[in-house]
């Protein structure tokens, strides 16, 4: 049943040759078009602001997540009191009076860092912004926005983050090994919270192993 | 307690791990009662699914008593229930879809990233599946956790033997799917590759839904005879060139569905098959699409491709351009479950599915080992193997009504 002919049957070593050698002229070809993209001046296109190529001191993180849930209900349970339940790395906050509030995160290597943030606006049932105060270890900035998704499909939350990389690029990258990185943290949070909001509760793959380091009541990876 | 584990390619091992316990609200833990081996067991065994952690408990299609529930969970301690491989919240964008198995909750946040990077979106979640898949605990064990236990698991009435609706779990709804992918109208040719548990479930579940003839294609006698029996013609590809007879069966224009049960572990020497074998060997592929590629020449102008056998990555010489210009319609997907079992324990108590007759072997869950291992050479005498955490080391009987075939 063969439909390749017997002539082009090709030995697979060349072929190997072959493929790393396209995947070699692919990523030249990507990083030229890049390279050509960035000079040319740029159509406007509709794509949310955190998704384009920024030039910044500061890390920009965005995310929007689908939740199936009304745009009410997520903006009232998007309240620093309940953040502990979603986002892992957060061990407590305390609310400081005049929409500050104080949050003790886990950082990299064991550390424990702690957040100042301000909140400077909130639009009820739509958005929330927030600004660190001088006195917060990372200094960062971040907005929050609930809108309705079409056709009764619930609601699209938007988390938008930028920070001051702790100890410059070389942190981020060392955070980054270690999973503790702003945005990985933040990309995964959003996710348990779309979770908790869904299932009343945040998914976990608890179970045994015959990994004697795990624990069936601890997530791992 | 005990438990089948992975260990490596082609190592399974029965080892002692802790007992799982309820962590969520949702939760409910079981005492498996039987748990089969699955074709998709298969490729873990061969090695061929990314993902796998030395010491991962397997296991996917499994059923057993609730010992224990947690607050949030509908079942009651002492009720039989049947588990869907498939881990689904029941309430994200998919599953209020009914699309179960791309349930957008099920697959934690830690583990979601690596199928984020290979497939576009995350995946689901299943047991005893790989760490893409969520890296759940499986049920080849003697208990298991389940999650949102509310959503999935199939009450069992009293007086249905394990036997009879332990396939429920995964290989009766994905034969089941693969037929309703194919939207076989009636009168229809259809044609099956591959006679294993999945596609001789595909031969039952086309007839019901109104085929007018199911070509089955294989190349082991036992199971070749099974799907005769479930009332399929039968062509044996290491006898026949499939294409033209399936051709000559339909005067020239090719059967109008085709499904390919067989999956990434295609058999045979044909050309294209033998370089597939190299390069999987070698890390450069990770198909071996053989029986997929002529399922789409086969195919008539215009006809219909369902595609429940698995599929991990990215295949090599795929007829895009046949596809294209022969018209045809592809379906696939991992299977719905939570979708079908309803309607499917019906059709089992109204006797439209034969259940039993493909199992050729009962063990003892401490023999797990060998039975991969006998699954894995023998698939012409073992057909379906279901393990029971209850039997006795040794105790392995060979179910005779089989051995005749
Ligand atoms: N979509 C899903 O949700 C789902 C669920 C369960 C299983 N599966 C997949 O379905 C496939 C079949 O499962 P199974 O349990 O029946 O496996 P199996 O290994 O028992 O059966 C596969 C059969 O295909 C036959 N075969 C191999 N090469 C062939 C060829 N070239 N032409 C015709 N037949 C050929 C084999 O002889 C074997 O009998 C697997 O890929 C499995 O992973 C998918
Ligand atoms: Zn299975
Ligand atoms: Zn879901």
């Amino acid at each position: 049943m063969t439909y390749f002919n017997d002539r082009s049957n090709p030995d697979p070593f060349l072929l190997a040759a072959a493929c790393v050698g396209l995947a070699a002229a692919g990523i030249g070809l990507a990083l030229w078009q890049r390279h050509r993209n960035a000079e040319k001046s740029a159509f406007p296109t509709d794509a949310p602001h955190w998704t384009k190529e920024r030039k910044s001191d500061r890390a920009l993180f965005g995310k929007s997540l689908l939740v199936n849930r009304p745009r009410e209900e997520l903006f009232a349970a998007w309240n620093v009191r309940r953040f502990p339940e979603f986002m892992e790395n957060v061990v407590a906050v305390e609310e400081a009076g005049d929409g500050v509030s104080r949050w003790t995160i886990k950082g990299p290597a064991g550390r424990e860092v702690t957040l100042v943030n301000r909140i400077t606006e909130k639009v009820p049932g739509e958005s929330i912004y927030w600004q660190s105060t001088p006195d917060s270890d990372i200094a960062n900035s971040g907005e929050v926005r609930f809108a309705d998704a079409a056709n009764g499909r619930g609601t699209y939350v938007s988390l938008i983050l930028a920070y001051e990389p702790p100890g410059g690029t070389l942190g981020r990258l060392g955070a980054k090994l270690l999973q503790r990185e702003p945005e990985v943290q933040a990309r995964r949070d959003l996710h348990r919270f779309k979770q908790l909001m869904e299932t009343g509760e945040v998914t976990s793959n608890a179970s045994p192993s015959a990994r004697s380091s795990e624990n069936p009541t601890q997530p791992h990876i | 307690m005990r438990a089948v584990t992975w260990q490596g390619r082609h190592k399974i091992s029965v080892e002692t791990v802790p007992d799982p316990e309820i962590v969520n609200p949702r939760d409910a833990i079981l005492r498996v009662t039987s748990t089969a081996i699955c074709g998709s067991d298969l490729h873990l065994y061969d090695g061929y699914i990314p993902g796998m952690r030395a010491g991962d408990i397997v296991g996917h299609e499994f059923m057993g008593e609730v010992v224990e529930t947690g607050a949030g969970s509908t079942l009651k301690k002492g009720q039989r229930v049947v588990v869907p491989f498939t881990i689904s919240c029941g309430q994200c964008f998919f599953c209020e879809r009914q699309q179960y198995s791309a349930c957008d909750n099920s697959n934690p946040s830690e583990t979601r990233d690596a199928s984020e990077l290979m497939m576009g979106h995350a995946m689901g979640a299943a047991f005893g599946y790989a760490h893409l898949t969520g890296g759940y605990a499986g049920g080849q064990a003697e208990y298991v956790r389940v999650p949102y236990s509310d959503v999935g698991p199939v009450v069992i009435p009293d007086g249905l033997p394990d036997d009879d609706v332990l396939f429920l779990s995964d290989i009766l709804p994905t034969g089941w799917q693969a037929a309703v992918n194919a939207d076989i109208e009636p009168g229809d040719t259809v044609a099956v590759w591959g006679c294993g548990p999945v596609g001789l479930f595909t031969i039952q579940s086309a007839l019901l839904l109104g085929a007018g003839r199911v070509i089955a294609i294989d190349h082991y006698p036992t199971r070749l005879a099974l799907a005769r029996k479930y009332g399929a013609e039968v062509l044996d590809y290491t006898e026949v060139n499939v294409r033209e007879a399936l051709d000559e069966m339909t005067g020239g224009i090719g059967p109008d569905a085709c499904i390919d049960c067989v999956g990434m572990e295609s058999h045979g020497f044909a050309l294209d098959n033998m370089l597939d074998h190299v390069k999987a060997k070698l890390y450069l592929g990770t198909e071996r699409p053989h029986a997929l590629r002529q399922a789409i020449l086969a195919c008539r102008k215009g006809g219909r491709l369902s595609i429940p056998g698995v599929y991990g990555g990215f295949a090599d010489k795929f007829p895009l351009g046949q596809l294209m210009e022969k018209g045809l319609t592809v379906k696939s997907g991992q299977t719905h479950v939570q979708r079908y079992t309803g309607e499917l324990l019906d059709m089992i108590r109204d006797g439209k599915f034969d259940t039993v007759s493909l199992i050729s072997h009962h063990a003892p869950l401490e023999d797990a080992a060998e039975m991969y291992r006998h699954w894995h050479d023998e698939q012409n005498s073992y057909t379906k193997i279901v393990l029971k955490p209850g039997l006795q080391k040794g105790t392995i009987e060979a179910v005779q009504a089989m051995e005749h075939a």
